[in-house]
This record gives C-alpha cells, sequence and structure tokens, in this order.
C-alpha cells in the first residue's frame, strides 16, 4: 500500500466515523425522543423508567388538532358507532370531538410571519447590501457599524419599548407587526452576510452588462442576482431559524390573531398536564418547514461559486 | 464604424488626479493602442470612453457625437474585459447571445447571429458548454464573439492577452490583429507591454502619471521619441541618454561630448543648460578609431546578436552588435553614433528638442 500525505489511513477514516456518528446520536437523540414521544400514548410518555419499546398510536396527533369534551360512559355507549378512525380514538379515551384545536391557525402564523420577515429581510437586504458594496455611499462604515450595533444587545433587552410601542401603533397581536419586527432583528446580519457575498462578486459583470445596453436595475437583476443566489439562500436560512423559534417576543406581543406556534404550543399540554404526546407531536410538526426549506437550499448552500469564469 | 476624439479629458478621484488633460484622436478602423507603465491611468482613460466612468471634465466625441456624460448602455461599444468577465450562470451561447437581448432582437435572428460569430472565431463546438471549464484561449474568443456580435461601433479592450500564458498570447494576438483587419472596426487596446504596442498598432499613445506623452504611429514613437520617458520605455534595451552641459544655438548640427564631436540632426531651436544626448543601442557602433572612448563591462548574448554594456566617461551606453564579434569585459574601444538617429532632451524638463529629424513625427500631448 502507497503512502499519501493527504487521504487518511483506514483507521484514521474508522476513527472520524465513529466520532461523527457519535456526536450525531448525542445531537438527535432529543430530537428522536420528540419524535417518539408523539407516538407513544399519555402514560407511555410518563412512563418511569422510560419506555423505547412501546404501541405507536396517532392520539398524540389527534389531541393536538381537536378540542375534546368527557362524557359520561352511558351516554358514550348510546352514540352511533364513529365513523372515523381519529372518532375512533378520542372515544377510546372517553371523549368525544368538540372541535377542531388552535393549532392549525398558529401554525398558518408562523409561516405567513416566519416566511414573511424572511422574505422582507432578503429584499431589504440584498438591496442595502448592494448598495453598500458598490456605491460611494456617505460614511459608509459608520452606518455599517450603526447597523451591526443594532445586534450586540440582546433583542429583549427593549421588549418593553417595543411593546408600548406596537401599544401605541395597534401593531399589537398583528401579522404585519411580527412581521416588521422580526424584519428588523434579521435585517443587520442579512446586510452584513450579503455585502460579503455581493463583495465577492466582480464588478465586471455588471460592468459587461452596462455595456451590452442593459441599465443598471437590469444587471442587477439579470448578473449580480444569479451570482448572489447562494449568499442569499444561506441568509434566508439564518432569518427563517430566527423568526420561527423566536419565543420571547411572541409571548409578549401576540396572545390571538397573530399568536405563533411556540407560544401556543406549550399550552396544549392542557389541564393537568399529562397530554405530552400532543405536545411532542404539535413540536414535531413544527420542525419540517424550515426542515423542508434548509433542504430545498442545500443546493444552493454546497455548490460553489463559479468564479472560474474570472481569474483573479 | 467610428471616429473616437479624446478632448482635454481630465480624471480626478477625489483628491487623486488619475489622467490629466488628454487629447488624441483614434481614427476610423484604426488599431489603437494605450499604451504606459502600471497605474499610469490608461485603463481609466477607456473606462472613460466606454462610460463606465465619467470625465471630471473634458469631451469625448464618437463619431462626431459628444457622449462625455451618457452611460454606458447608450454608447453602442464593446468592451473586452482583462478577466473577460464572461456571465459565470449562462453558457457560451447566452454569454454571446446577451447583448443581442438586451435590443430585443427576434430569436431566430440571434441564433442567427451567434452561430455567424462562432463560426467566425471557430467556436461553434462549445456554443453548449458553461464557461466555466473552458480554457484561457477559449474564454477569451468567447469575450470577443460577445464584443463583436452586436456589430458595434468600437471595441475597446483592456490588457486582453493579459491572462494569457506567454506562448499564447503570441498566437492571441496575431489572431486578434487578423480578425480586426478583416472587419475594420475602430479598435482601442490597452496595454502596458511595448513590444506589444508596436506589433500590432496602427498608432500609440504613450501615457505616463496620467499624462499623454506622445501620439503617433509605431515607427515615430520609436525613431523620434517625444520624451525622455518615451525613449526610455520604449525598445528594449531602452536608449542610451549622456548627460551634457551646452549651449546650443538654433540650427546647431553637431554638440562636443567630453571633447568628442558628433554630428546631430540640425535643431529648430536652441537650448541651453543641463541636456541629454540621446541614442538608440543599435545605432551605437563599436570602432576602435573614434574618439569617444568606453571600457566594455558586460555583454549579453541574444542568438544572433549580444547586447555589449560600456561604461563611457558620460555614463553607460548599451550597443547591439552582431554576436559572431568577439567582445570580452575589459576591452576598451571607441564609439561612433549614427548622426540622422540622435535626438537631444532637455534634461529639466525632460522634452526632446525640435530638429530636422523628429519635426515630422513629434506631437506632444
Ligand atoms: N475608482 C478609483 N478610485 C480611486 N483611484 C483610482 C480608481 N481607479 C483608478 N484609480 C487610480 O488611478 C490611477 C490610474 O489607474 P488606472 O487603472 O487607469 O491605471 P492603468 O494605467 O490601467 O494601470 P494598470 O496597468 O495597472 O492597469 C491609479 O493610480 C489608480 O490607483
Ligand atoms: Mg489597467
Amino acid at each position: 500500500m502507497s503512502f499519501s500525505v493527504t487521504d487518511p489511513t483506514p483507521r484514521t477514516k474508522w476513527f472520524a466515523g465513529l466520532a461523527v456518528a457519535l456526536y450525531a446520536l448525542i445531537t438527535l437523540m432529543p430530537l428522536l425522543w420528540i419524535i417518539a414521544t408523539g407516538f407513544k400514548s399519555p402514560a407511555d410518555s410518563i412512563a418511569y423508567p422510560p419506555k423505547m419499546v412501546f404501541q405507536p398510536t396517532l392520539e398524540g396527533y389527534v389531541n393536538l388538532f381537536t378540542t375534546r369534551t368527557r362524557i359520561k360512559e352511558a351516554d358514550l355507549a348510546n352514540l352511533p358507532p364513529a365513523d372515523t378512525w381519529y372518532d375512533r380514538i378520542v372515544r377510546e379515551q372517553g371523549q368525544i370531538i368538540a372541535g377542531p384545536s388552535r393549532y392549525g391557525e398558529r401554525f398558518m402564523n408562523s409561516v405567513i410571519i416566519g416566511f414573511g420577515s424572511t422574505a422582507l429581510c432578503m429584499i431589504l437586504g440584498t438591496a442595502a447590501a448592494y448598495a453598500f458594496s458598490r456605491f460611494r455611499v456617505p460614511l459608509k462604515d459608520d452606518l455599517l457599524f450603526f447597523i451591526l450595533s443594532t445586534r450586540m444587545m440582546p433583542p429583549i433587552a427593549v421588549a418593553i419599548p417595543i411593546f408600548l410601542m406596537f401599544r401605541n401603533l395597534g401593531l399589537n397581536d398583528t401579522h404585519i407587526g411580527m412581521i416588521l419586527l422580526y424584519t428588523a432583528v434579521n435585517l443587520s446580519l442579512s446586510v452584513w452576510l450579503l455585502k460579503g457575498f455581493i463583495d465577492e462578486i466582480p464588478v465586471e459583470y455588471e460592468e459587461a452588462a452596462l455595456i451590452d445596453g442593459y441599465t443598471r436595475f437590469q444587471a442587477f437583476c439579470k448578473v449580480v442576482l444569479p451570482q448572489a443566489a447562494t449568499g442569499i439562500a444561506s441568509t434566508a436560512i439564518f432569518c427563517l431559524i430566527f423568526a420561527w423559534n423566536e419565543y420571547a417576543f411572541a409571548v409578549l406581543l401576540t396572545s390571538g390573531t397573530a399568536q405563533t406556534a411556540p407560544p401556543f404550543i406549550p399550552t396544549i399540554i392542557g389541564v393537568g398536564g399529562k397530554d405530552w404526546p400532543a405536545v411532542a407531536a404539535g413540536a414535531t410538526i413544527f420542525l419540517v418547514p424550515v426542515m423542508v426549506f434548509t433542504i430545498l437550499l442545500r443546493k444552493h448552500l454546497l455548490r460553489g461559486i463559479t468564479f472560474g469564469a474570472v481569474r483573479k | 464604424m467610428a471616429q473616437i476624439r479624446i478632448r482635454n479629458v481630465r480624471k480626478d478621484f477625489g483628491a487623486f488626479n488619475a489622467v490629466k488633460s488628454s487629447t488624441f484622436t483614434i481614427e476610423d478602423g484604426e488599431f489603437f493602442m494605450l499604451l504606459g507603465p502600471s497605474g499610469c491611468g490608461k485603463t481609466t482613460t477607456l473606462r472613460m470612453m466606454a462610460g463606465l466612468e465619467l470625465p471630471t471634465s473634458g469631451e469625448i466625441f464618437i463619431d462626431g457625437e459628444e457622449v462625455g456624460q451618457k452611460p454606458a448602455s447608450q454608447r453602442d461599444i464593446a468592451f473586452v474585459f482583462q478577466m473577460f468577465a464572461l456571465y459565470p450562470h449562462m453558457n457560451v451561447g447566452r454569454n454571446i447571445a446577451y447583448p443581442l437581448h438586451s435590443q430585443g432582437m427576434p430569436r431566430a435572428e440571434v441564433r442567427r447571429r451567434v452561430d455567424e460569430v462562432a463560426r467566425i472565431l471557430g467556436i461553434s463546438d462549445i456554443l453548449d458548454r458553461p464557461v466555466g471549464g473552458l480554457s484561457g484561449g477559449d474564454r477569451q474568443r468567447v469575450a470577443l464573439g460577445r464584443a463583436i456580435v452586436r456589430d458595434p461601433k468600437a471595441f475597446l479592450m483592456d490588457e486582453p492577452l493579459g491572462a494569457l500564458d506567454a506562448e499564447f498570447r503570441e498566437h492571441m494576438s496575431l489572431e486578434l490583429r487578423a480578425l480586426h483587419d478583416r472587419m475594420g472596426a475602430t479598435t482601442v487596446y490597452v496595454t502596458h507591454d511595448q513590444l506589444e504596442a508596436m506589433q500590432m498598432g496602427d498608432k500609440i499613445v504613450v501615457m505616463n502619471h496620467g499624462v499623454v506623452e506622445q501620439f503617433g504611429v509605431p515607427q515615430d514613437i520609436y525613431d523620434w521619441p517625444a520624451t525622455r520617458f518615451v525613449a526610455q520605455f520604449i525598445g528594449s534595451p531602452p536608449m542610451n541618454f549622456l548627460g551634457f552641459h551646452g549651449m546650443l544655438g538654433k540650427g546647431t548640427t553637431s554638440v562636443t561630448l567630453d571633447g568628442a564631436q558628433f554630428e546631430v540632426p540640425a535643431l529648430q531651436e536652441g537650448a541651453h543648460g543641463d541636456l541629454i544626448f540621446g541614442v538608440r543601442p543599435e545605432h551605437v557602433h563599436l570602432d576602435d578609431a573614434a574618439p569617444y572612448r568606453g571600457r566594455v563591462i558586460a555583454t549579453e548574448y541574444l542568438g544572433t546578436t549580444q547586447i555589449v554594456t560600456l561604461d563611457t566617461p558620460l555614463g553607460p551606453v548599451k550597443t547591439r552588435v552582431a554576436s559572431h564579434r568577439a567582445i570580452r569585459a575589459g576591452d576598451t574601444t571607441g564609439l561612433r553614433f549614427d548622426a540622422r538617429t540622435i535626438t537631444l532632451f532637455s534634461a529639466e524638463t525632460g522634452r526632446a528638442l525640435q530638429s530636422h529629424g523628429n519635426a515630422g513625427g513629434l506631437r506632444h500631448g
């Protein structure tokens, strides 16, 4: 066997693989636990010692999406037979379905606010970053530092003033209010990240487009944006993850119409505090969009930028 | 195709003056070289012609129309960037077609034009390839294709061969010149390589520190440099300079260097004070009988010729002689200079003195 400087030996590879597997197990464990809990019965979910093997049930998911009332055994027997699988699951608990829960609405609120603020942040962030990168902006360095400084204190430190401001402006518990807030928080990071990416794009591409008869705006759309796609995608993921998971402001500023899923999920536990499977189901579903979004954009994150056409 | 006229054009970047009041004219169909050392303002001048940079003052005429303050997209010129700047997210065909799309040209017509240009440049077989993996030469051709497809008024090229290796440069420069001769398009070509400029150009502008030092055909610039800078920048090895002190009247036909008399082309202006006697290496002849003496300090063998460096009373002199002549370091010999080719400069201003020799070719910027 020949010796190579760059290729690891089989033993190194084996150790590296083991380390990665261990790390993955440790990080994924809580996630797997939540997903598993979503399919347990309430009794199994609080069993001690914890049950690794259990009879899976959709009870948690049914409870997540419904509100139920408990009725007497005798009345339950007099009802016509349950005609759907979820009716049957509910009746097994001695309850009947009273109506849908609010989880669907709250989830949609999260989608609207999360993706809305991310989109707004990308539009404003790309425009600002482009200007900072390409034009002579008066006091450029000071402005950039000023923008970054908004990121220096934890956003929640300004919760009270924001709360008062929102109340006076009538933005409390509105979608637009939350979108604006999350955009404001994310914008500083976006401008900085995106400026870095746009700085990397040689200005000659735009100049070539200008000479080829395009306006600056056309050059921006047709030449800069495709080149910046990688940067925009990764920045968007950062913004979405923040807006999606944000809890403190959501608790403070939303209670009904615009409430997002994070403050809602803990309330699912219900009276008596034993419906852990429903909470776990809510958390599991909540994980899906960010995961899908990240996987969809993964191609952009991994794809090397084709700077090959300009030799530096 | 078009004539380009630059009149009193100046460019400042903040407090820094990159181009000082330049004036020159590029005639229709000329292959025009902008030559000068790094940082002298060549690129800035070219970018002002293109509209990528607006002049601080002065005028630029393309085909008689003043375009100095017009945006690039309205000037109908093509620009070839040093790094080619091919759009990396488009394949070769789309790169070439892109300037046509901006004009709203019908698809079939675009297709036809792209195919035709690809055929001229010999890149028909790579139209579907992404630009990322192309060789330097092919990128160069694609960049040219993108420039010629639109049939613009003029081509502006900023060191277009700078990114290629030496061997390929030679080949590409011939290809470029052939393409120009075939299309007859006005071309402005920026380079810092004096050999490239002499080989390819119909006319040359030599710039230094933002100033146009001289403007003319290569032969005139080589034979009759307008300034000491041009004499030194052009030619390899450069012109020899011998400093002397003198008082020369109008009509003078000879000067005295260290007691030896040398004939010079008749001066058309008088001068006195510190002067410089300039002679090209190929016009220095070694002649044992000559009164001006020098001692050989080095010889460089170049194949058919050799460069001999001599130490003389007024400074070192290089000469180019046939390589079969046996010359050794330490030899002492006399030097003769070709009288018709001498240029005298004022040491103070660096300007060439007007004489019968350079009267025709001299034009200051
Ligand atoms: N946008 C700018 N802002 C400030 N200074 C500039 C700018 N562009 C060019 N300069 C300066 O102007 C001078 C001339 O630059 P230019 O690029 O025209 O030189 P050049 O002759 O093309 O040199 P090179 O051979 O290195 O390309 C340089 O000193 C450069 O630093
Ligand atoms: Mg340059």
